[in-house]
């Protein structure tokens, strides 16, 4: 995929979190304060505006991606802006000058961005965030980057889902929800759906 | 099911409006940094460390509400129950910044955390030094052992006081206001108590219900969860529980000093905090701990949510002599 290619594919994944914005609210008034969505919603407006300005010319993929990671971080706030928005900016910051989006180049943006966003919040598979869907997503790329982009983003953005179900058997120990504890279990993590939803999306523009 | 009912113009303008609120009832002594959604004194003077906070809107009048002589010096709003982002942080640090360094004095939250932390490290390619407190004040969201896992709530109140003081009036230097606030914080809990739940602006549902005859003890200022769920008694035994959890806490002893912040969460009746204020009196005398000062009202809020909650902070001389120095704030005149 071309730099405008991944700008559409990334325009169709904004539009698409925005209009997923209930069931992200829906999931966060049970584990946590309900805000999750609406934050969501509010950044990939942003990102959406942005992609559609034709005064934004970014140079390459990687400054795409950091860019709408900067735009997540500014226009969305809290735990997830800073997150998501950490996600983008450090995973593009490693794609600098890559023109081609294809399998390695994913792997490469989803590892980088993992190791931030680990730095940022310090969260671990296991805790319940949104890193337990990334993490699954990572470890499927790292396999599958000899495949063409078509045939491995499904199989990433699929292990990304099951990673959001697994959130289910876990006790939060992160943001909000982890002062709920036990009364987390039974529940996706909000976070983890987004993530899970982001490759999801991103796949079904391919598709 | 009941519904929320607001009054509002529109629920995805609400820190904007708070913001234009806030300037209006200040009164020519606070700038908007309009762009930002961030506000700072105009009190500042030049030879001092600044005190910037901020955090999610829908507590009002915390926390841009204690900017102000004697109070905190800037803050960013974040949108509802979401802490503000990097930008708006670093926007208002650069904008009233000395020189001297900026202590950041905020509620332990994540996002708030992360937001701060990034915007301290951006802040630091520009020389800006900071140091970093997170109120720790809630005892009902982590056990004593896990101290800086504690969500900070009302009690945050009493650190901008003790802040303010020590860096405006009596000019500490951020190390030195940094071992004061930090001291206060050790020395400040807080429980809090909800009849009923509030609601996001944007959003048709209650956060948390509870039935008729039912509160929550322990409950957050998000409506976190609490401790536990318990059938509706009596307010004097609901205080007692209240002052038992926090004297056990710190502890609080016989022969303490302490202040006392009784504080509204929102909906509740100024009429039953008064009756809950005489039994916060009558429990603390009886444990022979000294109400050096006792301050009744909205601080902190959670929306419209029903309940309140009780604060106390142990003073030692240091701490008094700048908890009795003046403040002019909105939200606090003393």
């Amino acid at each position: 995929m071309n730099l405008l290619q991944v700008r559409k594919m990334m325009l169709f994944t904004a539009e698409q979190m925005v209009a997923s914005e209930p069931t992200l609210t829906a999931l966060d008034q049970v584990v946590g304060d309900g805000d999750h969505g609406i934050g969501m919603k509010r950044g990939f407006s942003a990102i959406n505006q942005l992609l559609q300005d034709e005064k934004f010319q970014p140079n390459d993929i990687g400054d795409l991606f950091k860019q709408i990671g900067t735009k997540l971080m500014t226009s969305m706030g809290g735990a997830s802006g800073a997150i998501f928005g950490t996600l983008f900016r450090a995973g593009g910051k490693s794609l600098s000058g890559v023109t081609d989006f294809n399998s390695p180049v994913l792997a490469k943006w989803l590892n980088e961005g993992w190791q931030a966003v680990y730095q940022r919040g310090n969260a671990k598979p296991g805790d319940k965030t949104m890193v337990d869907a990334l993490a699954a997503a990572v470890t499927t790329a790292n396999q599958l980057t000899t495949l063409p982009l078509a045939d491995a983003l499904p199989k990433i953005a699929d292990s990304a889902m099951q990673g959001a179900e697994k959130t289910k058997q876990m006790i939060a120990v992160f943001g909000r929800a982890k002062n709920l504890g036990d009364r987390t279990i039974g529940h996706m993590d909000p976070g983890a759906v987004s993530m899970a939803y982001i490759l999801k999306y991103m796949n079904e523009y391919l598709q | 099911m009941r519904k929320p009912k607001k009054l509002l113009n529109d629920p995805n303008n609400v820190r904007q409006e708070v913001m234009q609120g806030l300037i209006y009832a200040y009164n020519g002594k606070l700038t908007a940094i309009e762009d930002y959604c961030a506000v700072y004194g105009n009190h500042i003077i030049t030879d001092q460390v600044v005190v910037v906070s901020g955090g999610g809107s829908g507590h009002e009048p915390t926390f841009a509400g204690f900017i102000g002589h004697g109070g905190i010096d800037g803050c960013a709003l974040g949108e509802v129950f979401t802490s503000p982002s990097p930008d708006q942080i670093i926007a208002v640090t650069k904008a009233i910044e000395k020189g001297k360094g900026v202590l950041f004095l905020y509620g332990n939250y994540s996002g708030d955390g992360m937001n701060f932390d990034i915007s301290a490290e951006i802040l630091a390619e520009d020389n800006i030094i900071s140091k970093t407190i997170r109120a720790t004040d809630d005892i009902a969201s982590a056990p004593l052992a896990k101290l800086s896992d504690r969500r900070g709530v009302a009690g945050i109140m009493l650190l901008y006081k003790i802040a303010g003081a020590a860096a405006q009036i009596e000019k500490y230097d951020l190390d030195k206001l940094y071992q004061v606030v930090s001291k206060a914080n050790a020395n400040v809990r807080t429980i809090g108590v909800a009849l009923d739940g509030c609601a996001l602006p944007q959003s048709t549902n209650f956060n948390f219900e509870l039935a008729d005859d039912e509160i929550e003890i322990g409950i957050g200022i998000h409506g976190e969860a609490g401790l536990r769920r318990q059938t509706m008694t009596s307010s004097d035994d609901v205080v007692k529980q209240m002052i038992d959890h926090l004297c056990d806490d710190l502890p609080f002893v016989a022969g303490d000093r302490v202040c006392v912040l009784i504080n509204n969460l929102g909906a509740l009746s100024n009429t039953e905090l008064m009756i809950i204020t005489r039994k916060v009196g009558i429990e603390l005398k009886a444990r022979k701990i000294d109400s050096h000062d006792i301050v009744v009202g909205h601080f902190c809020t959670s929306l419209e949510m029903s309940g309140f909650s009780i604060t106390l902070m142990k003073l030692d001389d240091e701490l008094q002599h700048l908890y009795d120095l003046p403040c002019q704030t909105l939200g606090w005149r003393k």
